[in-house]
């Protein structure tokens, strides 16, 4: 939903837990309502704040991984088993709990039905939250604007929305699937690290200038976003989102 | 490539807070070596307080140092900043 | 501060030990990485350290030069200014004092400067009388260069930007020069007991 633009402070608010989804053995999608929300542009984030009773705090981003829908976001969490916040949103927080947050912020990495395309996405792990945002919006709207999905995952069981994504591709979006540490029997697709070759046999040409929006771990994303430029892609097309070691 | 690297799009929500509109699809000029990107394409490196660096020559953009109530920030590896605008932001004024 | 997420803890440590954490101060098992810029890579043969400014002759070690000085094992608690704390670290390296045996000066204060341009400033009183180390190895290995590596500055009874990782030398002035942070908002001297965090405090 498209609302006036308004300016002031960012703030805190209180979001209440309406459920929490697993998507995987170590992901977790949180249902949040959130008083007031006006909606937001998919690829935007929240940032998500923790207060213990001593008053001890952390904040982590978030990718907000549904388009937009009333009061109602979605955060899709992976646990890290050496993390701080992850575990907590994973393993304790619950349907009616209180969650505090403020958004949605980033206005970089963003897209819209009205950007058009042809658009690609490329996607390590956990960093296809944001991008889900924009292949769900893209439905929601119903255009068919040629949109490509170039997923990384390590097997075939930890592909986050593994099934959502076999249920939307079709009708421009095409979804391509990188297995890295494990295949399942039978599996004839890509089974390497994400490289120039493979990004090249998945296109779009560069010279279509399509829209690309990388997300994932930084080492990932430097990775993809060196193969790109090498392959012609301009960098000012290419929108970044690193997920740091501080992501946990 | 150091894997501590962020994008700008990283602290958009610190941006916000400081400079009240969303700042990441504003275009930055480094001083240093003239190279324009928007604010989400700088890297960001989180010391004791926060880093903007240009991606072309690593030189310092900014830093910002969060306190309480208030914000200490150098814009000053910027020759030029601009565009910070109203059209990225869908957020909700402060009550 | 009146909304507390339930059940939520983080992973410090409640179990120490209160009269050694500064006020503000959380301990962390952790040992978070933060830097100002880029990990540098300087190699080994590349790598100098030295002593200059106001002083009566400048000296500089090459690497090899400077693990052959005479060491010493610390086991020191560190404090952050971004609020972790750390307790029993241990690390090697060289006293300051062994560093500027035999040096002349009528300065007072001290820049460490470091690969990538970081600086902090600390009065010469501050790293000398054992209380500072150049130091390169932590936990009895190697110094990593993420926490670093090869060689950075111990100064632990002030706030931990204020121990330059990636040190090349000292300069020691007449006229105190804020450094990095302290140009920005963060206190000129750091004590973590008085809570110097910020200009003002």
């Amino acid at each position: 939903m498209e609302g006036a633009a308004l300016l002031g402070r960012l703030s805190w608010q209180l979001a209440d837990v309406v459920d929490a989804i697993a998507e995987t053995a170590r992901v977790k999608t949180l249902a949040l309502d959130v008083p007031g929300w006006q909606g937001h542009r998919t690829g935007q984030h929240v940032d998500v704040r923790l207060t213990a009773e001593d008053g001890y705090q952390v904040e982590r981003s978030y990718s907000i991984a549904s388009p937009p829908n009333g009061t109602t976001i979605e955060l899709t969490v992976e646990r890290l088993d050496d993390g701080e916040v992850s575990p907590y949103l994973t393993d304790e927080l619950r349907a009616g709990d209180r969650l505090e947050l403020r958004g949605p912020v980033g206005g970089y990495f963003v897209w819209e039905p009205a950007l058009g395309g042809p658009v690609l996405l490329v996607g390590g792990g956990s960093g296809i939250v944001p991008l889900m945002a924009m292949i769900r919006e893209r439905a929601r709207a119903g255009v068919d604007v040629d949109m490509r999905l170039l997923f990384s995952s390590r097997s075939w069981d930890g592909v986050i929305y593994r099934d959502e994504l076999e249920r939307l591709s079709g009708n421009g979006l095409t979804i391509v699937h990188t297995l890295t540490r494990s295949q399942p029997s039978g599996w004839t697709g890509y089974a390497r690290r994400v490289d120039r070759e493979m990004l090249a046999e998945i296109g779009p040409a560069a010279g279509t200038s399509p829209h690309v929006y990388v997300c994932g771990p930084t080492p990932f994303v430097e990775a993809v976003a060196t193969a790109l430029v090498d392959l012609g892609h301009e960098p000012r097309h290419i929108k970044t989102e690193r997920f740091g070691p501080t992501g946990g | 490539m150091d894997s501590l690297m962020l994008d700008g799009n990283a602290i958009a929500g610190l941006l916000q807070e400081v400079f009240v509109v969303e700042m990441t699809s504003a275009i930055g000029t480094c001083d240093s070596c003239g190279a324009s990107e928007p604010i989400g394409a700088v890297r960001v490196f989180r010391g004791a307080g926060v880093v903007l660096r240009c991606p072309h020559c690593g030189d310092v953009l900014a830093k910002i140092v969060r306190r309480e109530e208030q914000a200490c920030v150098d814009l000053s590896g910027f020759r030029a900043l601009e565009g910070a605008s109203r059209a990225g932001l869908h957020g909700r004024a402060d009550r | 501060m009146s909304f507390v997420s339930r059940g939520f803890h983080g992973r410090r440590r409640s179990d120490a030990d209160a009269s050694r954490i500064p006020p503000g101060q959380y301990v962390t098992p952790d040992f978070p990485v933060l830097s100002a810029g880029p990990t540098p890579h300087r190699p080994l043969e590349q790598w100098d350290f030295s002593i200059g400014g106001e002083v009566d002759e400048e000296r500089a070690w090459t690497w090899d030069a400077f693990r052959a000085l005479p060491s010493e094992e610390i086991k020191v608690d560190i404090h952050c200014v971004t609020k972790w704390s750390k307790l029993d670290t241990v690390w090697r390296g060289v006293s300051v004092d062994t560093l500027l045996e035999g040096v002349e000066t009528s300065a007072e204060h001290v820049i460490q400067y470091s690969d990538g341009g970081y600086t902090t400033n600390v009065p010469l009183e501050d790293v000398t009388g054992g209380k500072a180390w150049v130091v390169y190895e932590y936990d009895g290995e190697p110094l990593e260069p993420e926490h670093g590596g090869p060689a950075r500055m111990l100064v632990p009874h002030l706030y931990f930007w204020k121990s330059a990782k990636w040190v090349r030398g000292l300069r020691l002035r007449a006229e105190d020069e804020p450094g990095f942070w302290e140009v920005n908002g963060y206190n000129n001297y750091g004590d973590p007991w008085k809570e110097q965090r910020y200009w003002g405090d």
